[in-house]
């Protein structure tokens, strides 16, 4: 034993192993663990998109990746500290990932033939073949040790092989000084009522890890990290999906009418379907439509019939959806359609991340058929987008796209809980009573916003539908004048938005060399590549977007007062050349990335530092 | 039952109706008016809750001409739009007015899927075996061999027939009528309207410039409909011809038409209609009866009470967990789970 402890400012962990091994479950109890000791958190699961993978292979290899701190920490982190590979496999495919000297953590009892030859390797000797020989290599036999470990519980060999996760866990927790209360409380909850002997086995694995750990030399020092410095107030984990969710909980409960939910199951989205399904306590409706069309067209029934609606989707139901998104466009009324990007096209990387439905979500439509585009930019704040996202729907009587991605919407952060009665209410134009004359369901507020007659109130009948509409009455009109008016009008519409959303912000000082510009999903990692440029003195900010369509005002500015500009994506650029388009006085670098991962800090860095010489 | 002396005036939007001259849209729409005060009575409906949704076809052009609540949708999606409508809304009465090829074609997947559900709808099909709007192309109800533009040597595929396809789908209203029959199309509308779950009631429809004629053979006029047709209704005899002599039999797993009083059958052997069996077998060789083998069958020809209505049972579920759980607003739902102070 050794009482060597050492204090870090932060550190990542990756746990891998088969898909079916539990890594996620596994990086989650840490990740919470730690959030609870009041360290800064960010998450990044990254699975594959089969269920149950082919056993022991690359393929198949499940990974979650914490990162804590002693400081807010905005991004999940590049490279890790402590790799734990539960087989060769996960050793194989995250050895990319080590920082020089990391420890890796591998199960000795996984280091057979078999288990060797199928994850691809070219010799017996994993560790000689990755060149590891300078890494921290600790080879414990942690299946042995589990089913040594829970001898007398009496659970089938299965069962027992199961909880070898919890044995790494309890490693890592001795490895980072960290308490096993939540973890066990966790596992308690989860299986205490179906299954206490299991629960009561994975409880034993984690001690049996951690004093493994505690008795072994192999682990020279332990570490701490301090409580991060964070505001104060009560706090809790959340993913972008949750938050997504709730967020239009909260904007539905803003307006004061219903949150109807159509929508079909498709990752990495479903989550958001799945937790409105709960929300039945808060009056939330979900209809699991039988595919993407009839997702919205049934959120656009529930529109129209007077409830706040959404539907939830990733890019090829995105695709879908095109022709009923246009239909709420003509029928102006309010919808939200949350896309959670993926990497594309066609069913492409359906479990990993991209920005590139970007254009899809502006343009992707017949005719001219404009809508507001939002986007989120962490975890937490997608409940904030979600929420703005529903306000500006409801309040200019239009669709609105939000969107989100794979890499914000499984990952998850600490969150200070903010109280509702911070949230302003939201004043969509309702319409209880004809005015003299007869109600014009097509009139307009100053906002360009028509009235929202529900069906069922008293004298207000009137009728809408996709064929263009007269200006006023709404009936049927094939008058050239009125079509190029009404094209001029829903154009209108959304481009007066920018006069009820806040002016774009810079980060750092408001002139320099470079300005890195992004959106969305991003923003973690600019933010502390920007951060960490600025500390060496580079005169770089970072203008990071959350309104797409329309931009705020001011963008232009900011803009003007750098050298270079430099437009960072997860796509091919697409927002680059939609700013092009924009502003056509600058000229924009790009930086883009399609590898259905984030952007490592490091990567950027080299880039910026490029466009500085 | 309620009173509220409406008219049919009171439905009839101040639109100028478009159909065709001669078109069996007419009469449909004629029917639905008329049946409408009626159904407000007896389902105690009043007028601001009638709502009607279409898809794209002539037949969904329906909407514009109702003095109602009204949403012409996309093609194929009016029943995706009004399951939304229902759902969000339970009290209204919402109405589908759709075709052959809206909810048979591109929108088959909603349509099944809605019968399924049991939502809460009044589908009116009208079928006229063509794409109308279009300008003449075949559809999915369309006779195999039929010539059209699309089909210029024949269809080379099989018609659905849409009672099968409705009961097939665990549908627990299905109704047929003919467009000129308004009284007979009348008597199915209110039944639909009172029947707790999704109905739906066919409306065999002449289309005069693209498909005239189509369902002539049975429908051409009265004495033909006499002869050719067999009016169900649930209780009574299934009987028909111009003096009710011709009746249906269940025979060797078949039903067979026979003649009262000829080779031995008397009434007692007449089958006698009940549109409340829950087994299907009867109501599909019901449905499926075609001329000139048979008669072809009108009238509610299924009408089977099953307790769980989708929009029904969705509030319901709300109140249930709305009732027991401690989450009553979204600040108990953002500090609901683990949490912790710094």
């Amino acid at each position: 034993m050794n009482n060597n402890v050492q204090e870090l400012q932060d550190v990542v962990i990756r746990f891998s192993g088969d898909s079916g091994d539990g890594m996620q479950l596994t990086g989650t109890l840490f990740s919470d663990t730690s959030a609870l000791l009041g360290n800064g958190i960010s998450t990044f699961p990254d699975y594959p998109a089969e269920i149950r993978a082919p056993q022991g292979t690359v393929a198949g290899v499940s990974g979650f990746q914490v990162h804590f701190g002693a400081q807010r920490i905005c991004n999940p982190g590049d490279y890790c500290d402590v790799l734990v590979a539960m087989n060769p496999a996960a050793l194989k495919a995250n050895r990319k990932w080590l920082k020089p000297g990391a420890t890796v953590i591998i199960d000795g009892d996984s280091l057979t033939e078999e288990h060797i030859r199928r994850a691809g390797y070219a010799t017996l000797d994993p560790i000689a073949e990755l060149g590891l020989e300078e890494y921290n290599v600790v080879i414990p036999d942690i299946t042995s040790m589990t089913r040594e470990a829970l001898r007398e519980t009496g659970l089938d060999n299965k069962s027992v092989v199961k909880c070898k996760n919890m044995f790494a866990l309890g490693i890592c927790f001795y490895l980072y000084n960290r308490p096993e209360e939540y973890a066990k409380r966790y596992l308690e909850s989860k299986f205490a009522k179906k299954n206490p002997a299991v629960a009561e086995a994975n409880k034993l694995a984690i001690d049996a890890g951690y004093n493994y750990a505690a008795n072994t030399h192999q682990f020279a020092n332990t570490y701490t990290i301090a409580p991060a410095p964070l505001e104060k107030g009560t706090y809790r984990s959340i993913s972008g999906n949750v938050a997504t969710a709730w967020g239009l909980c909260a904007a539905a409960e803003k307006a004061g009418l219903p949150l109807f939910c159509g929508s079909y199951p498709i990752t990495p989205a479903t989550v958001i379907l799945e937790e409105l399904a709960k929300r039945k306590d808060l009056g939330v409706k979900t209809v699991q439509a039988e595919d993407e069309i009839a997702g919205i067209c049934t959120a656009i029934g529930a529109a129209f019939a007077g409830n706040f609606a959404v539907t939830t989707t990733s890019g090829p139901g995105l695709s879908l959806k095109s022709e009923a998104l246009g239909l709420a466009v003509m029928t102006e009324l309010p919808l939200v359609v949350v896309d959670v990007q993926r990497g594309g096209p066609s069913t492409g990387l359906p479990t990993k991340t991209e920005q590139s439905d970007l254009q899809q979500a502006l343009y992707g439509r017949n005719g001219e058929c404009p809508v507001i585009v939002v986007a989120a930019s962490s975890p937490s704040d997608c409940f904030r987008w979600a929420f703005e996202a529903g306000r500006l729907a409801m309040e200019h009587m239009t669709p609105v796209v939000l969107l989100t991605d794979g890499f914000i919407a499984n990952g998850s952060e600490p969150w200070r809980i903010p109280s509702m009665k911070d949230f302003p209410a939201i004043h969509p134009p309702i319409v209880d009573e004809a005015p003299e004359g007869g109600f014009m369901p097509y009139a307009r507020n100053e906002k360009l916003a028509r009235g929202w007659a529900f069906p069922g109130k008293v004298g207000l009948e009137h009728r809408v539908g996709g064929l263009e509409k007269d200006a006023l009455k709404g009936c049927i009109s094939h008058d050239p004048a009125n079509h190029q008016k009404m094209v001029d009008t829903r154009a209108a519409k959304v481009a007066l938005v920018a006069e009820d959303i806040p002016a774009q912000e810079v980060y750092g000082d408001a002139e320099g060399d470079l300005l890195v510009v992004g959106w969305g999903g991003t923003r973690g990692h600019l933010q502390a590549a920007v951060d960490r440029m600025r500390a060496e003195g580079r005169k770089v900010s970072l203008c990071h977007f959350n309104y797409i369509n329309p931009l705020p005002k001011g963008t232009d500015g900011i803009f003007a007062k750098f050298r270079r500009i430099v437009v960072c994506e997860l796509n091919e650029g697409q927002f680059a050349n939609y700013l092009r388009q924009q502003f056509q006085q600058f000229r924009y670098e790009q930086y883009n990335k399609c590898e259905g991962l984030p952007f490592t800090v490091a990567e950027l860095i080299q880039n910026f530092e490029s466009l500085l010489k | 039952m309620a009173t509220y002396n409406y008219t049919p005036a009171d439905f009839k939007s101040d639109q100028e109706v478009r159909w065709c001259p001669g078109c069996g849209d007419h009469a449909i729409l004629n029917a639905v008016q008329r049946a409408l005060p009626e159904i407000a009575d007896a389902t105690d409906t009043p007028h601001n809750l009638f709502t009607f949704i279409s898809g794209i076809g002539c037949s969904s052009r329906f909407i514009y001409y109702m003095k109602t609540f009204g949403f012409h949708s996309v093609h194929g999606r009016a029943n995706a739009v009004a399951t939304g409508v229902k759902v969000a809304n339970p009290q209204l009465a919402v109405w589908v007015t759709t075709g052959d090829g809206d909810s048979l074609a591109i929108g088959g997947n909603h349509f099944i899927h809605a019968i399924r559900r049991n939502v809460n709808l009044n589908v009116i099909l009208f079928n006229n075996e063509i794409y109308g709007l279009t300008k003449g192309q075949y559809s999915p109800t369309s006779k195999l061999g039929k010539i059209t533009k699309t089909s210029p040597y024949g269809t080379v595929e099989k018609p659905f027939n849409p009672g099968e396809l409705v009961i097939g789908a665990k549908g627990t209203f299905f109704a047929r009528t003919i467009d000129m029959e308004v009284q007979l199309s009348k008597e199915c509308l209110v039944a639909a309207a009172k029947h707790d779950g999704m109905s739906v009631v066919e409306a065999m429809q002449n289309c005069v410039i693209f498909n005239d004629k189509t369902h002539a053979a049975f429908a051409a006029d009265k004495a033909t409909r006499a002869e050719r047709t067999i009016v169900l209704r649930h209780g009574e005899k299934m009987l028909f011809g111009a003096n009710r002599e011709k009746g249906l039999v269940f025979e060797n797993m078949k039903l067979k038409v026979v003649t009262v009083g000829e080779g031995g059958y008397t009434l007692d052997d007449i089958l006698t209609h009940d549109a409340h069996e829950k087994d299907t077998t009867l109501h599909v060789m019901l449905a499926a009866m075609k001329y000139p083998d048979y008669p072809v069958a009108l009238g509610v020809i299924r009408s089977v009470e099953d307790a769980t209505v989708y929009d029904e049972a969705v509030q319901r579920q709300v109140e249930e967990v709305k009732a027991a759980s401690k989450i009553r607003c979204v600040d108990d739902l953002l500090h609901s789970g683990a949490t912790w102070e710094i």
